[in-house]
């Protein structure tokens, strides 16, 4: 035995094993140690990040003195004890054990291959047949995903403590007793009918197939395996692919990375079929001459109807000639350029930088930019000024050091589904949640205090905490001498903000506040979580500025457990923003105005000095507005949606339809694509290679594991042809099947290395390491550097190095509610769909489960309305109308409405109002006035 | 035995014909809560603070006042109490007395249990079952169901009806109850008055902690629930824990056979609180739960009574003594289940979980009700304390015989002429048991076995009628005494089916969370009805489960089967 594998500084324990010397780490368990010492006991119930149970009775063992056999996944040696796995009367015990299960459960190698009962039965020498089955209690197939077959069950609990334990869902139970227990879902209803959300996390710890995807994967072994990242959110879970035969991903499991320790979501784990969708783009597109562009018609359409196949040659060129046309039909560049490029949040560090690159030197302009804009741009501009930087001080994972943890303005069990596990697990620990949203959503329940402000009041809210805290002396002053400056500013601004004063605006009681903003202060560590429900509206700055000053003034931040974590929405928009797919930043946040920066990237691209601009681009919104003026006539789109995630999209999509030359890079003909000019087939992200960034500054590697079809080729490689036929010399060699390997050198590594020389952050990161170790946060000064999750432990990279308190102004929401349009709209995403739904509307499953477009009410608002569930209603505000059937939503706030975004045919933000955060220049989707009435009711009276 | 209590959901066998594309749900995932099943949970459960632990208080509430708990009520108080709606069921479908019906089923007024434990069964149970059945057929509005022992062996045939206990029940008499509506708790008369005399001396110093603990050492007393654990040594231990700590008083005796407990606290539930209230200053526990099996409804409000008449008391003894600071007494209502007689489990039933024992180690008294140290004593074992230390503890452990010492509460059930609760000298056989306190053999009945210790302590034969009945006296004859719960069988009582129905015991109240216990009580239940008994199989299913299993009740199961093929293996063709 090997006692190098023990912890450091920790005294092994030395014991009897079979009547063997055997040393145990402290805490580590019999089975575990024995294991390590070359003997392997059978288990059911034990698995690895479970709590131990004990209740299979599978590894049981004898320890001297003891009067019965003992359990040795829950028993840790002690000094001296003597333990023997190897007599009769301990392996005889085991073998039975295995004896009843099998006859409980003798078919189960038929859904899972590779059953863990079947091998310990194995192992054991069980004898089939030695004991009467049991009689059948049948299949649930009620689950588009998961197929649950109860006479498999060996009721070990291991799906039980993984819905509740690890991931929090709390939706498995065993019920009933005795031979009669059995594993039950709510009140033992159909899975299908309950309140499970379809995490698959009882899928990976079945040892039986008795819980397995509802598709038999589980029933063969898979072919190849590949370890990746998730692209479903900015949590970045790592996991494995297993591949079949036919190249199709069969199933999911989730794997131990940082962000994930082997969870998953309901995306991540049943979503990935929208990969070998029929419906993928498999040749480049040309427009057809007699197919106009219709902005009003591009839900779902056949490309048949809209274009033509053509080569690759001839479709780069079309776009490379566009492009050209428009440069030359105007000597305008910088912020006037004809031309603007949206790269994309859900593509690679490689493809983000590369993009900006091309838009930065093939146009001669930072019109650069991505949906950042229109989820964490206000929430950037605000760290940007306060702190100097805008990435996360903590990761997100650091909730479990918290003894108090703000959460506002977001909804992780929906969007950031295994950030919500973390959270739970922390609260389960005794970490104390207050949420403030005016949803109440899921983690209500779990929630210390829940905060159901006003739509769009909460800086009202903010404010009033940040005068209790300072008006009752809890700040900690140290913290504001050594580390920041402008106290006085907000001390002066807050003074106003009474609780009573506050209370009618945010509609929160003022002991409420008061007692919230005691426990914020007093906490010996306490964390601020938020999402777009802070930062997209017109004050998304100002709410971003209230809480970085409640961190400050209150020295809750550069610890473990505490600090500013904006909760990114796609799975790179940290690293698309850090390679500089923004206007105003070069890659690592250079700014544009810095003249030594931009000689750094002229060096660097080999352009002549004085090519980069020193003004900023324009941003998402206003490339849009400039496109529909007709100031910008072509546009670049890879990867991106703007005709369905753009505030007011019928006047997106009027500008997209009015460009001369639209060329998209995607992997479906998105509703933007469809009114491009040139199509361009990409590969999907299971068909690339590539390094992608999450929302806790973790750099992680997305490996390619499946071909992609028909002569779809990856973004980066279509960037590099494109670059060449617009008279750049790249000579990268990308690969364009979108394969990488570990060499820095060359393909998609050479592009990494090339990025990394611009940014600071990521210098201790080589290409080599990324492949080596799979995942590091930054930042990382060199190869030994370990990385740094906590930032700010010494203050901030600004003047002094102290932060900067900015007063946080009482703005109201752009748009009211009036008499012709008296509701709130509040947009967002779902659980199932992800961005504009092009992916995931695509999965089987994730479409099964939320197959089509709702508006949201609570019963009293729908009732009123004259609104039953189900019936369909129309939501109209000043820019567009939509239809789309009710739910009932008790979570929902009075009077307000929420609406996802991911439905063409009923989409949110034609409804949106396009008002813009005045400095992080993102739009108001949280908020705006809409009317919503019967939809028949309404025909009836036309 | 009885089905789980519970309508089943029917589980589709194929894919629920999932809505048209373009049709999604109307509600968010699952069963949304009603307004009107809300505001009937909050009339139901006002008063009863909305703590998860207390779920099974609430429970109690809904199906005391519904006949049942219905689904949508469940899923309001799943909300009330900031519970998951599978965190609320799994508790419900757990124990006898909850049964969970759809929000439109007819739930029954009343509930008569019949029980068919071995002195019941012994007396008729089944076929009062049966002609109680047949009795209330068209009554829809009552529902009829074997129960497991109700504590009332010595006036076989018992029966529940609603919660008034029945001895001696006929089909006639459970109708008559029925039909005049009486089905309440019934009136016990007032048990012996207490003085606190004992805490007093404590309190004033004429008795030191130290001393109180002597005088246990010098009685020798042990815990009277079963596992006959030196007291002085459980207050030892749990006195020497980090505070703060915690108390539980087991009145949950659910052993076949054992009626003690019940006589015990209906004469002296006055002096088991003043051993609960000497305990806890003693071992300094500043919260104790009674935790009440719930068949014994009748001692449910005597008992509330009797704690709520200590407040005045208590009160008066702080003002004599201003450094006393009185545990917080909490009674708690069981819910039919013979696993929470096991002290562990009983502490989960108390948490408001499903009554699953916890392994061991950790034991309780350094790991028990909410993760605090914890004194758990059977109710007569403290109902000796004030005794014990009135009189001396030496001289009450002279009153044993055969160098036993003590008295000891034997539960006295079946052929005999005076069956009921008689105290004896520990380390009496069942030989003087039978002739000198329960009247001798009934006529026309010769010992044939008895039970020395209900349905876990085996199954002896007359031979063996002159052993001294005590702890450890029996272990070289495969028995114990557990809880002294004896019942007396005769030449015209079957062994052989006596040993099944103590096994159809077991399989119904195993908790199902381990694997032997489980699958193995199903399985000797099934391997005791061949006419020739499968040893092969029976000695790797005993061993298994006597090696194997979590707690007391599978290491025990086997006992039955193994002492038949012991002493009785005629019988069973071997």
């Amino acid at each position: 035995m090997n006692t190098n594998d023990l912890p450091r500084h920790a005294a092994p324990i030395a014991f009897t094993l079979d009547g063997r010397a055997v040393e145990a780490a402290p805490g580590e368990s019999l089975l575990d140690a024995a294991e390590r010492a070359g003997v392997v006991l059978p288990r059911l119930c034990a698995s690895e990040g479970l709590r131990p149970a004990g209740n299979c009775r599978a590894c049981v063992v004898e320890i001297e003195g003891e009067r019965v056999l003992a359990p040795s996944c829950c028993r840790a040696p002690t000094a001296g004890m003597v333990v023997r796995s190897d007599t009769p009367r301990a392996a005889n015990a085991r073998r039975t054990v295995l004896e009843l299960l099998q006859a409980d459960a003798p078919a189960t190698t038929a859904l899972k291959h590779d059953s863990e009962l079947a091998h310990w039965a194995r192992e054991t020498g069980a004898r089939a047949g030695r004991f009467a089955p049991r009689g059948a209690i049948g299949e649930d197939l009620s689950h588009p995903a998961m197929a649950v077959n109860r006479d498999a069950c060996i009721q070990c609990t291991r799906c039980i403590r993984a819905c509740r334990e690890t991931q929090g869902n709390d939706v498995l139970g065993l019920a009933f007793r005795g031979g009669h227990a059995q594993i039950v879902f709510d009140q033992n209803d159909p899975m299908g009918a309950s309140t499970c959300v379809a995490c698959g996390e009882c899928v990976q710890a079945c040892p039986t197939g008795a819980i397995a995807p509802a598709n038999g994967a589980f029933a063969k072994p898979s072919l190849q395996r590949v370890d990746s990242v998730c692209p479903f959110c900015g949590v970045g879970c790592q996991l494995r692919y297993h591949v079949d035969e036919s190249g199709r991903i069969a199933h999911v499991e989730g794997i131990a990375g940082p962000a994930n320790e082997g969870r998953l979501c309901v995306k991540g784990r049943f979503g990935f079929d929208y990969a070998h969708s029929p419906e993928r783009l498999m040749r480049p597109l040309i427009r057809r001459a007699d197919a106009p562009k219709d902005p009003t018609a591009i839900e779902r359409r056949d490309w048949r109807e809209l274009f033509r196949e053509a080569s690759w040659d001839e479709a780069l060129d079309a776009a490379a000639a566009g492009f050209r046309a428009a440069l030359g039909a105007t000597a305008a560049r910088g912020r006037a350029s004809p031309v603007a490029g949206f790269g994309s949040a859900k593509g690679t560090n490689e493809e983000a930088y590369l993009f900006q690159k091309l838009v930065r030197t093939a146009f001669g302009t930072h019109n650069v930019d991505h949906c950042t804009r229109l989820c964490h741009a206000s929430s950037v501009a605000a760290l940007m000024e306060g702190l100097g930087s805008g990435v996360v001080s903590n990761p997100l994972r650091d909730v479990e050091h918290a003894e108090l943890v703000l959460l506002i303005g977001a909804n992780p069990a929906q969007n950031h589904p295994v950030g919500a596990t973390w959270i739970k697990n922390a609260i389960r620990r005794g970490t104390r949640l207050v949420l403030a949203d005016p949803r109440r959503t899921e983690l209500a329940r779990h929630a210390w205090r829940y905060l159901g402000f006003s739509p769009g009041s909460d800086v009202a809210l903010l404010n009033a905490m940040l005068h209790v805290i300072v008006a009752e002396g809890l700040t900690d002053p140290a913290y504001i001498a050594a580390h920041t400056r402008d106290f006085d500013a907000v001390q002066a601004h807050v003074a106003a903000f009474t609780p009573e004063a506050m209370a009618p605006v945010c509609g929160i009681e003022p002991e409420a506040i008061r007692e919230v903003a005691r426990a914020f202060a007093t906490a010996k560590s306490a964390m601020i979580l938020w999402g777009m429900g802070v930062s997209q509206h017109a004050h998304g700055t100002e709410n971003a500025r209230a809480l970085i000053a409640l961190s400050l003034i209150t020295g809750q931040i550069g610890r473990p457990g505490t600090g500013l974590h904006p909760l990114r929405g796609q799975n790179n928009v940290q690293g698309a923003s850090d390679a500089g797919l923004i206007p105003m930043v070069l890659p690592d946040y250079a700014r544009v105005n810095d003249a030594s920066a931009r000689e750094r990237a002229e060096a660097l691209w080999r352009l002549a000095p004085g090519t980069l601009g020193a003004e900023p681009g324009l941003t998402v919104v206003e490339i849009i507005e400039a496109a529909y003026r007709g100031d910008i006539s072509a546009m670049l789109v890879q990867g991106e949606n703007p005709a369905m995630s753009d505030p007011d999209a019928a006047h997106a999509r009027a500008a997209l339809a009015g460009l001369k030359h639209l060329v998209v890079q995607d992997i479906f003909l998105t509703e933007t694509a469809a009114l491009a000019d040139v199509v361009l087939p990409a590969t999907a992200w299971p068909e690339k290679t590539g390094s992608v960034t999450n929302t806790d500054r973790c750099v992680q590697l997305g490996r390619k594991a499946v071909a992609s079809p028909g002569e779809a080729r990856a973004d980066a490689w279509i960037t590099e042809q494109l670059a060449r036929r617009l008279g750049l010399g790249w000579g990268y060699g990308i690969a364009p099947d979108g394969s990488g390997t570990g060499d820095g050198a060359q393909g998609i590594g050479a592009v990494y290395e090339e990025m990394r020389a611009l940014m600071p952050s990521i210098a201790g990161l080589s290409w080599p390491r990324l492949w080596r170790d799979g995942a590091v946060t930054y930042p990382v000064s060199d190869e030994q550097d370990p990385g740094q999750p906590v930032v700010f432990t010494e203050g901030f990279p600004m003047p002094e190095g102290r932060a900067r308190l900015v007063p946080a102004a009482l703005v109201p929401p752009a748009e009211r509610p009036d008499s012709e349009y008296p509701l709130v709209l509040i947009t967002g995403r779902q659980l199932e769909h992800w961005h504009t739904g092009s992916m995931t509307r695509r999965s089987a499953v994730l479409d099964a489960i939320e197959p089509s477009p709702v508006v949201s009410l609570n019963p009293a608002t729908a009732e009123r309305l004259g609104l039953r569930a189900g019936a369909l209603a129309r939501v109209r505000s000043r820019r567009g109308a939509i239809a789309l059937p009710v739910r009932v939503d008790e979570a929902m706030p009075p009077d307000t409405v929420f609406i996802p975004f991911a439905y063409a045919e009923a989409a949110a933000n034609l409804l949106t109002n396009p008002a813009l955060d005045p400095l992080g220049k993102i739009a108001e989707l949280k908020y705006c006035a809409v009317d919503v009435r019967p939809a028949a009711h309404e025909a009836a009276s036309a | 035995m009885n089905p789980p209590h519970d309508t089943r959901a029917v589980i589709p066998i194929r894919p629920l014909d999932r809505q048209a594309r373009g049709a999604a749900r109307r509600t968010p995932k699952g069963r949304q809560v009603a307004p009107a099943a809300r505001e009937r949970v909050a009339a139901l459960c006002a008063g009863l603070e909305p703590r998860p632990d207390l779920l099974i208080e609430h429970l109690h509430r809904l199906n005391d006042a519904e006949g049942a708990l219905r689904r949508g009520q469940l899923a309001a108080l799943a909300e009330r109490l900031r519970l998951s709606q599978v965190e609320v069921y799994e508790v419900a479908s757990f124990y006898h007395h909850f049964h969970v019906v759809d929000d439109e089923a007819a739930a029954p007024a009343t509930t008569v249990r019949v029980c068919t434990s071995l002195a019941c069964a012994m007396a008729g149970g089944e076929d009062l079952l049966a002609r109680t059945r047949e009795a209330l057929a068209g009554r829809a509005d009552v529902a009829v169901e074997e129960a497991p022992c109700i504590g009332q062996c010595h006036q076989a045939p018992a029966a529940c009806a609603g919660q008034r206990q029945l001895p001696q029940a006929t089909a006639e008499s459970i109708v008559d109850h029925v039909a005049r509506g009486e089905t309440g708790p019934r009136q016990l008369p007032h048990p012996l008055p207490n003085d606190l005399a004992q805490l007093g001396r404590l309190l004033a110093g004429d008795l030191t902690p130290e001393g109180v603990i002597a005088e246990l050492k010098a009685a020798h007393l042990r815990g009277l629930g079963g596992a006959g654990f030196p007291a002085w040594r459980k207050w030892d231990t749990v006195r020497a824990q980090p505070g703060p700590r915690h108390g539980v008083v087991n009145i949950d005796e659910g052993e076949v056979g054992t009626f003690k407990d019940w006589l015990v606290l209906s004469m002296g539930a006055p002096q088991v609180l003043e051993g609960v209230l000497v305990a806890a200053e003693v071992v300094g526990l500043d919260h104790v739960w009674l935790y009440l099996r719930d068949e014994y409804h009748d001692l449910r409000p005597m008992l509330q009574r009797e704690i709520d008449a200590l407040a005045p008391r208590l009160q008066a003894l702080r003002e004599r003594f201003p450094h006393y600071r009185p545990p917080r007494v909490e009674l708690r209502r069981g819910a039919g289940a013979y696993i929470c007689g096991e002290e562990s489990a009983l502490i989960e039933s108390i948490e408001g979980r499903r009554g699953l024992p916890r392994l061991k180690p950790p034991i309780v008294a350094m790991n028990g009700v909410f993760g605090r140290p914890t004194l758990a004593h059977n109710l007569e074992t403290l109902w000796w304390v004030p005794e014990l230390l009135a009189q001396g503890g030496a001289a009450w452990a002279a009153l044993g015989r055969r160098g036993r010492h003590g008295l000891r509460r034997f539960s006295v059930s079946g052929r005999v002429n005076r069956p009921g609760v008689h105290l004896a000298p520990a380390g009496i056989t069942l030989r003087e048991l039978v002739d000198e306190f329960a009247g001798g053999m009934q006529a026309g009945h010769e010992l044939r076995a008895y039970l020395p210790g209900g349905a876990s302590g085996g199954i002896l034969p007359a031979s063996l009628a002159d052993v001294p009945l005590d702890f450890d006296t029996l272990a070289e004859h495969g028995a114990f005494v557990g809880s002294m719960a004896v019942v007396v069988m005769s030449q015209h009582d079957s062994v052989r089916d006596a040993a099944l129905n103590l096994m159809r015991f077991f399989e119904m109240e195993s908790c199902g969370q381990c694997t032997p216990c489980r699958a193995g009580t199903g399985q000797l239940v099934r391997l005791m009805q061949a006419p020739r008994w499968d040893a092969e199989r029976m000695d790797e299913l005993s061993a298994v489960m006597r090696e194997a299993s979590i707690c007391g009740l599978g290491q025990a199961a086997p006992n039955p089967v193994d002492s038949v093929r012991r002493f009785f293996a005629p019988e069973v063709g071997l």
